[in-house]
């Protein structure tokens, strides 16, 4: 399961600074902070800003066009389900309202007990073998229902 | 001596379960007392066969799939670490029809060596090419690559030369090679499986790309929805770094390339080539008006070779075997090999290289044996969400450049999605406005209004209010789409749409609120 630290000041600079040298930096120091803290704090923008000699309004620009960042924190685990063509094809459209109902959440929600946010995705690249859904950084295929409810479970299960 | 094993690492494998069946055997392997050393390669596409795992015999290679923990105890009893007989055994895989029958150029190697392995790749012919070219000038190098008649992979089929030659020409104290691996189209994954099985045939790729117009840095940008291709990447970066194939004096000939990685964000629009060159500056992905081309004012405002994933794989053959090796594959003006993904609804769906120019229904019904659920096929769609839906009626069409355009489609990066007859059209088109909606950078009024009035307009199709009068409306709109805006995202949307409309009318003039067929059928 992803362990997640709680927002601290240290450690995103920390971060900032490992990454700051990179040829465009901004996205790989939002893609460290992400994976250490599960999303990216309102109060990085002001430290990346410094750092990287950006207005605040460029760098929260940046985070709000990628799908990818998170400016709250989800659940301990984040569930994507594939919306795209291939799967659609093999039942994703089912797939995904069910998802949605066993969670009791629509996309960019998190469960009640905080165990799962539901995120939607377009393709995985296992686009042979759907509905494919990746959970954390575990991709599944051919997943249906049950198969749906049985890794939910695990996850519920293994807290 | 220890035995053999090779298990796939492939995303698709593992989503399969390929880690599992590792485990499995190694455990089994232990309580047996026998020897065996597992090689983890990337998969040879042939996905349904997938966790495939395979016994170096006297004889060759030894294949059984699909495999689960399950069977482990079974094929251990049925001594298959010498190949012995199982129900999952499938005997050699290159006697497979599947595989037989293609042409293995880009994909030669994938699935049967160790991916990141430097040894392995130059016993397998690796790094030929770019021996070559460490002997040759550098407008050679760009000339063989025109020669070949390589088209860019991406999408657009750019000639590939004539862009290389443009950057070789322009004047810079620095230029850059960018790989675009944001293979965002569904239906497609060809690039994520060179990542994945064979990273260093692109690491070779860029590498002589950036010899050939004297560009020292390169970076390729991996969507975020492939972790493990951007980790595969990495680990072959630094592989080909401490063997001398990466740095500051490549194999000792005072040239330098230097190559890192970066993730995307989830955007596709970032796929498009100056959306992606934003993005690698750190930048909100928005498309660039064009000119400047990126091969002359590109990455940081330098000349930039960008190319596809598949375009730079392509190039070590050609510096390898010569250009008329790889322009002898194909047909018309679509020369060599293009590397086929069959996804969706179909019973044996994987990667299918192949020469330019068989048509939709020796991949689909041949190589692909129809549709999984056993069903008609009712549609495909080729090329990504961008390409054209196509009636069972056209599955004759050659696969070129060309001949897909003439028939109102468009060949892409090579995805080919196929549906069955459950499938609601209605909804089809309506994704299509939807996820140009989600997906759109925001910059041109067409693109990102015109698509969230797209889906409200199909749904008052769908819906049976108005219809004629909004059937006509959704024409215009497309075409405002198609006319107005500044990239293929807004331009193209109306492919998937109009192409629904008009091949399969009868699923926008359903009594409203009748079942989803799907549903109906079952
Ligand atoms: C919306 C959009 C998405 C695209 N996505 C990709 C992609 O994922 N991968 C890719 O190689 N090209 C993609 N392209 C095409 C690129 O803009 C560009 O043509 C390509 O990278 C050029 O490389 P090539 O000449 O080797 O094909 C996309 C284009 C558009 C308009
Ligand atoms: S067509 Fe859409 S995605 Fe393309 S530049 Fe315009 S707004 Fe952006
Ligand atoms: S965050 Fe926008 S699609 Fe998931
Ligand atoms: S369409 Fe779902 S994985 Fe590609």
């Amino acid at each position: 399961m992803t362990t997640q630290a709680s927002w601290n000041q240290d450690s995103a600079r920390q971060i900032i600074a490992g990454k700051k040298k990179l040829d465009g930096a901004l996205l790989p120091i939002l893609h460290a902070l992400q994976a250490h803290f599960g999303y990216v704090d309102e109060a990085a923008v002001p430290l990346i800003a410094d750092e990287l000699n950006l207005s605040r309004a460029e760098v929260h620009g940046v985070i709000t066009f990628y799908h990818d960042f998170r400016r709250h924190p989800g659940g301990r685990h984040v569930v994507k389900v594939c919306r795209a063509e291939a799967c659609q094809a093999l039942g994703a459209g089912m797939l995904e309202q069910h998802a949605k109902k066993s969670l009791g959440v629509d996309y960019h929600g998190t469960s009640k007990d905080g165990s799962v946010s539901l995120e939607q995705v377009f393709c995985l690249g296992n686009c042979a073998c759907g509905p494919s859904v990746m959970i954390d950084d575990k991709l599944h295929a051919r997943v249906t229902p049950q198969r749906f409810d049985s890794l939910i479970g695990k996850l519920k299960g293994g807290r | 001596m220890a035995i053999d094993l090779f298990i796939p690492m492939d995303a698709t494998a593992l989503a399969l379960g390929a880690d599992e069946v590792v485990e499995a055997i190694q455990q089994a392997a232990k309580k047996a007392k026998a020897d065996i050393r597992i090689t983890r390669t990337g998969s040879r596409g042939l996905f349904w066969l997938e966790p495939l795992v395979e016994v170096a015999t006297p004889e060759g290679r030894i294949a059984y799939g699909p495999v689960t923990p399950e069977d482990v105890d079974g094929l251990f009893a049925a001594g298959f670490l010498q190949g012995g007989k199982h129900d999952l055994r499938i005997g050699k895989p290159e006697d497979l029809p599947y595989l037989k029958q293609q042409h293995r150029v880009t994909f030669a190697r994938c699935g049967i060596t160790d991916p990141v392995s430097i040894p392995d790749y130059l016993a397998h012919g690796g790094y030929k090419g770019l021996k070559n070219a460490l002997g040759m000038e550098r407008a050679d190098i760009v000339k063989a690559v025109a020669d070949s008649g390589l088209r860019g992979r991406g999408g657009a089929g750019f000639p590939t030369g004539i862009k290389w030659q443009t950057v070789l020409k322009a004047e810079a104290d620095q230029k850059y090679i960018v790989c675009n691996a944001d293979e965002g189209d569904s239906g497609t994954f060809a690039d994520r499986m060179i990542m994945e099985g064979d990273p260093f045939l692109l690491i070779e790729g860029m590498t002589i790309a950036g010899l050939a117009v004297g560009a020292t840095k390169g970076f390729v940008y991996i969507r975020s929805e492939y972790p493990h291709a951007f980790a595969q990447m990495n680990r072959a970066i630094e592989a080909a770094k401490l063997a001398g194939y990466l740095g500051d004096n490549i194999q000792g000939s005072g040239k330098a390339f230097h190559l890192e990685t970066r993730l995307g964000a989830g955007a596709y629009i970032c796929g498009e080539e100056t959306s992606l060159l934003d993005s690698l500056e750190g930048k909100r992905g928005m498309v660039r008006a064009k000119p400047p081309l990126p091969a002359i004012k590109g990455l940081f405002g330098k000349p930039t070779i960008i190319n596809n994933l598949l375009s730079f794989a392509a190039v070590p053959t050609i510096l390898d075997q010569g250009a008329d090796y790889y322009r002898d594959f194909g047909m018309g003006r679509s020369r060599g090999t293009m590397p086929l993904q069959l996804a969706g609804n179909v019973k044996y769906g994987g990667l299918i290289e192949l020469a330019f120019g068989v048509t939709l229904r020796e991949v689909i019904e041949a190589f692909g044996g129809g549709t999984l659920s056993g069903r008609p096929i009712k549609a495909m769609q080729v090329g990504g969400p961008l390409g054209s839906y196509l009636p069972y009626s056209l599955i004759d069409t050659q696969i070129d450049y060309e001949a897909m355009a003439a028939a109102g489609g468009m060949l892409g990066h090579g995805g080919i999605v196929v549906f069955d007859d459950t499938v609601d059209m209605g909804a089809q088109a309506r994704f299509a406005m939807e996820f140009c909606a989600v997906e759109s950078c925001g910059k041109c009024t067409p693109c990102r209004i015109g698509s969230t009035r797209g889906v409200e307009v199909i749904d008052r199709i769908l819906a049976g209010i108005d219809r004629q009068k909004n059937l006509n409306l959704l024409d215009d709109l497309c075409d405002t789409m198609r006319d107005g805006s500044l990239c293929a995202l807004g331009g193209l949307t109306h492919m998937p749409v109009q192409s629904a409309v008009k091949h399969f009318g009868a699923d926008f003039n359903r009594p409203p609120g009748a079942a989803a067929p799907r549903q109906a059928a079952e």
